[in-house]
This record gives structure tokens, sequence and C-alpha cells, in this order.
């Protein structure tokens, strides 16, 4: 079933990380992902490593999860990884075979990038899995609004995001609900060449599109007889407030960037 | 001889998932043909699961499904076959039409089946006149249809393929009570021309006491019982527990009764009623 992709991920319980202010959040993934491509020593990668699994540990997500949002990437990672042994010719011979060589420097510049593809993946997922949409949008106005200065339509886009990421589950359960009702009448969605299945789509397309706008459009109405005219002045339920587990994260963070560059400079 | 069989019957959403429930839970049924089924059952007691099992959208999680004795997913080439053969009409069905015009939506089920486009047109009006819509709006667009004529435009459209099977999923829902009246005796009407088997999901008590032959009552997604109308509607402690309630007309017999009037019992529609209460005026035997 449709339904059963995990858009929005979040994981609802209670932890430290989940109850960190989301504007910070987005502070230390940004400053995490500087951290890991700082440098090439393998300091580095240990020192992202400790931090990740630090976050982990303070999130209570399960490893199930983090597991989750690397494993859609594996035929890539690996695909990347073999071509980067076989291409890299720099250092000495490890290994070859008739026609195939491999350096160490393909093996260090294999292990090197997938090591960062999954410290990346598992760091920032853990912001969305700690983080609700609808809060992780307030940040993202928050952190643009002073965008607001040259115009640019901070409160716009960031509703637009809320509503949007609001009625993708809705639109997929109608989805569903359509492709059911129109095989119920002997549609055949999966035989045929390209033109008939692009026809064949129509039966599902047009009606979706139809509730999208219909839904679109009682949205709309409501929000105006609530008078609803933009972020001019407007004032919020939820106030993100910054508390001092905030700032003690946002200190570790700078020490771990800190560390990671110093290992760099002291080419350890 | 049993049109529409199940056997042990179960069917799980999201299995292996913390959300696991068992929406339809072990259900053996043999349907008959030529029948008027009122299918009745609580909020979330998994009737629209059920329906979903035959006409094969969905695959039981255990057991079977047979129609006219064949296993439906014996072979899956078949399915679209046993899809013509089982119309399903869902809740809500005027969200699924698309064509240009009401005509060629409603020849979408029909055309689907293969057949000559002068059976097609045949099909098609049949449809459009059982259900009491205008020629005249055939040549329109769906979308320019109010509320209750696209409810009857998209169940044209299952019932143009002439199923053996009929099952509609709250067709009355939202209508007024005049529209609610019609549809109903339209859809009777349909069932005594083409002597098929309907399969009428409804959460009126009224309505199924008028229109159906046969009860099939779900209760937390368990089969409580299959049986002639009137059987069920005896079972007055056992169907409210489950949520469900007898007609009001039955009720106001049952209280009437029990305060000692002479009335016969099995008496669930209003005209029985009226029959049954002229008849006790006229002994004079007014001392209820
Ligand atoms: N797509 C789905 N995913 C997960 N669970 C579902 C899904 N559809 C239904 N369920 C669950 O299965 C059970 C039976 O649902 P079903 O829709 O069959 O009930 P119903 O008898 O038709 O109810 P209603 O009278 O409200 O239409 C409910 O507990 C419901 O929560
Ligand atoms: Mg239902």
């Amino acid at each position: 079933m449709l339904k059963d992709i995990t858009l929005g991920q979040y994981f609802p319980i209670d932890s430290v990380l989940h109850r960190l202010d989301p504007r910070f959040k987005i502070i230390f993934t940004m400053l995490f992902i500087i951290m890991l491509f700082a440098g090439n020593s393998v300091w580095t990668l240990v020192l992202s490593a400790v931090f990740v699994l630090m976050a982990q540990f303070l999130s209570k997500i399960p490893l199930k999860m983090s597991w989750r949002s690397i494993r859609p990437l594996l035929p890539v990672l690996v695909f990347t990884a073999i071509l980067n042994l076989l291409l890299i010719d720099s250092g000495e011979v490890v290994w070859e075979w008739q026609f195939l060589h491999i350096y160490e420097g393909g093996i260090t510049t294999s292990i090197f990038m997938i090591a960062r593809i999954v410290l990346l993946m598992v760091g920032s997922s853990l912001l969305t899995y700690t983080t609700s949409p609808i809060l992780l949008t307030d940040a993202i106005e928050a952190l643009l609004s002073p965008l607001k200065r040259i115009r640019f339509p901070v409160h716009e886009m960031a509703m637009m995001m809320s509503i949007a990421l609001r009625f993708i589950p809705t639109l997929l359960e109608e989805t569903d609900k359509i492709i059911s009702a129109q095989k119920a009448r002997g549609a055949a969605l999966d035989s045929g060449g390209i033109r008939e299945r692009v026809r064949a789509l129509l039966p599902i397309l047009v009606p979706l599109f139809v509730s999208a706008f219909r839904r679109a459009e009682e949205l709309a109405t409501a929000m105006e007889c609530r008078c609803y005219r933009g972020g001019e002045g407007r004032t919020r339920l939820r106030q993100l407030k910054a508390g001092v587990g905030d700032h003690i994260g946002l200190g570790v963070c700078l020490v771990f960037l800190g560390a990671s560059i110093c290992v760099n400079f002291l080419k350890l | 001889m049993a049109i529409l069989t199940t056997e042990g019957l179960t069917y799980i959403y999201s299995a292996g998932t913390p959300f696991e429930t068992a929406a339809v839970d072990h259900v053996d049924l043999q349907i008959g043909e030529d029948l008027m089924v009122g299918v009745i059952g609580h909020t979330g007691s998994g009737k629209s699961t059920l329906m979903q099992h035959f006409n094969g959208l969905l695959q039981p999680t255990e057991g079977k499904v047979s129609l006219e004795g064949k296993d439906i997913w014996a072979d899956k080439k078949m399915l679209r076959e046993v899809r013509f053969r089982v119309g399903l009409v869902f809740q809500y069905p005027e969200y699924q039409l698309f064509e240009e015009t009401v005509f060629q939506d409603i020849a979408f089920g029909p055309k689907n089946m293969g057949l000559s486009g002068n059976e097609i047109q045949r099909r098609v009006l049949w449809a459009a006149d059982s259900l009491g819509l205008d020629r005249e709006l055939l040549g329109r667009s769906p979308f320019a249809l109010s509320g209750g004529q696209k409810r009857r435009a998209a169940i044209a459209g299952v019932m143009a393929m002439l199923p053996k099977v009929l099952i509609l999923d709250e067709p009355c829902a939202g209508l007024d009570p005049k529209g609610r009246l019609q549809m109903l005796r339209q859809i009777r009407d349909y069932q005594k021309q083409t002597k098929s088997t309907v399969l009428l999901v409804s959460h009126s008590m009224e309505d199924v006491a008028e229109y159906t032959e046969k009860l099939l009552v779900m209760d937390r997604g368990r089969l409580f019982c299959y049986e002639d109308t009137a059987a069920v509607f005896r079972k007055v402690e056992a169907l409210q527990e489950m949520g469900l309630r007898i007609p009001q007309i039955a009720s106001l017999m049952l209280a009437l009764r029990q305060r000692g009037c002479d009335l016969p019992e099995d008496i669930y529609t209003v005209p029985q009623a009226k029959d049954a209460l002229v008849q006790l005026l006229r002994k004079g035997a007014v001392s209820c």
C-alpha cells in the first residue's frame, strides 16, 4: 500500500534531543556537517562518529530506525565504493588480478566516503526523527526571518511547507482509495504499452487532482473565514524558546567543531 | 447454490507492526444467489474490509474466498474477470468520476469488459434509467452535476457492468430523505430485475429492515451472524451489546408487547406495524 511509505519520519517519543529548541537542532546539524567535511584526517571521522553516537544515545531513537535511513542508499554506496576502488590509482598496489588493480589510495578513499555518508545520513536523520514536521517548519521560518528584510516571503514559504506536509498522508490515502475504485471497474493499470499505460493513469490522476483542488479551495476558504492574512503581526501558539540545554548543546558542538578543525591543522 | 463463499477469511492491517489490527477475523460465510443482503455492524467492525475481499481488491492474510465455488486467488489472471462479476461501489463513489461526459464515465466499466459499442450504449442507457438519471445529463461533464446526481452516475457505472454480485458500501450516506428512499427503491428494483445478489452496507436499521431479506452482522472483525432479517432483529440484547439497535418501530412494538398488547412478533417495518395496529384496533382490544 502507498501509505506504508514513511514520509514525515518523526518518531514521537520523549528524550533530551526531542525537547531541544528546533532552531538549535538545525544549527547543530549544520555545524555537524561542517565538522564532518572539515578535514581529511581519520580523527575527523572519529570525532564525528563520537558526536553522532552521543546524539543517538540522547535521542533514544532505536538503532533500527537509523538503519532504515541508510538502507535505501546502500546500493549507491556499494556502487561508488567499487568504482573508487577500481579507478583511483595512488599509493601502492595492494591486490591485482588480470586488468584489475586496487591501490592503497582507492581503499582509503572508499572507506572515508562510506563512513562520511553513513555518518551524514544517521546524524541528519536524527533531526527529522526528533523534531515534528510542524516544529521544523516553524524553526526554518525563524531562522530565515532575516530574509524578510529583502522582501523574501519567509512566512508564506513556511506556511506552504506545513500545509504540504499536513496533506501528504491525506492525499496518499485518497490515491489508494481511487486506485481501488477504478480497479473495481476493471481498470488495467499494469499492462499494455507506454501509451496505454499513460492513458490508464487518467482515471486515477483526474479524480486525484479534482479532489486536491477541492481540498485546497476548502482550506483557503476556511483560512479566510478565520481572517488569516499572512504573517504580518501574527503571534504564535508555540513560542520557540532557547533553554540552558540548547546553549550547552551549542557549546558541545562548537568544541567538537573546533577539535575537528585543530586536528586537521596539526596533521595528525 | 452459494455464489460467494469464505472459509476462515482473515485480514490483518499493518501486519508485523505495533499498529497490527485483525480487521476481519476467521469469517466463514455462504451467500446465496438472487438475494438482497444487508451488512451491518458498528463503526470499525470490518464491513468495508470484508467487502473488498469479495472482488479481490484485498488478498486474505489467511483463508479463502470463492466465487461460484472457485477460489478467486487460484489464478491471478482471472482477478479482472472476478471484478466484472462482483461489482463494488465504494463509500462516496462520486469522487472517482473522471471522464469528459457522464455517458463516457458510466461506459468505463463496460468498455473495460470489451463489450461492443451497441451493447455499451444499451447498458449505459439502461443503468442511467434504472437510477433515474435524466438522459440529457449524460452529455454533461460529471463535474457539473449535483452531489446526488454524481452519486447516481458513479453507481450506474458499476451497475452497467451487470455483475452477478453488486456490493454497495453505504450508498445513501449524505443523501436527503427523499433521495435516499428513491435510491433504495431503485437498488431493490435493480436486484429484482437482474436476479443478482446485492450486498447493501448500511448504518440504518430502518433501511435494511425494509429492503433486505438477510442480514450479515459484523462485530469487531468477527461474523456475529448471517441470518434472515427477522431472525436477526429478534436478538435485541445481543445487538445492543454490539452498539447496534433494532429499528425504532420494532422497539415500539416490543414495548407495546411488554405492556401486554396482543401483537405478533417479527414486526420491524412501518407498513407491517401499521397493519398489525389497525387489526388490533379493529378487534377493539386497546387495553395497553
Ligand atoms: N487502510 C487501513 N490501514 C490500517 N487499518 C485499517 C485500514 N482500514 C481500516 N482499518 C482498520 O480496520 C478495522 C475495520 O475497518 P473497516 O473500514 O473495515 O470498518 P467498517 O466496518 O467499514 O467501518 P465503518 O462503518 O466506519 O465504515 C478498523 O479497526 C480500522 O481502524
Ligand atoms: Mg466502511
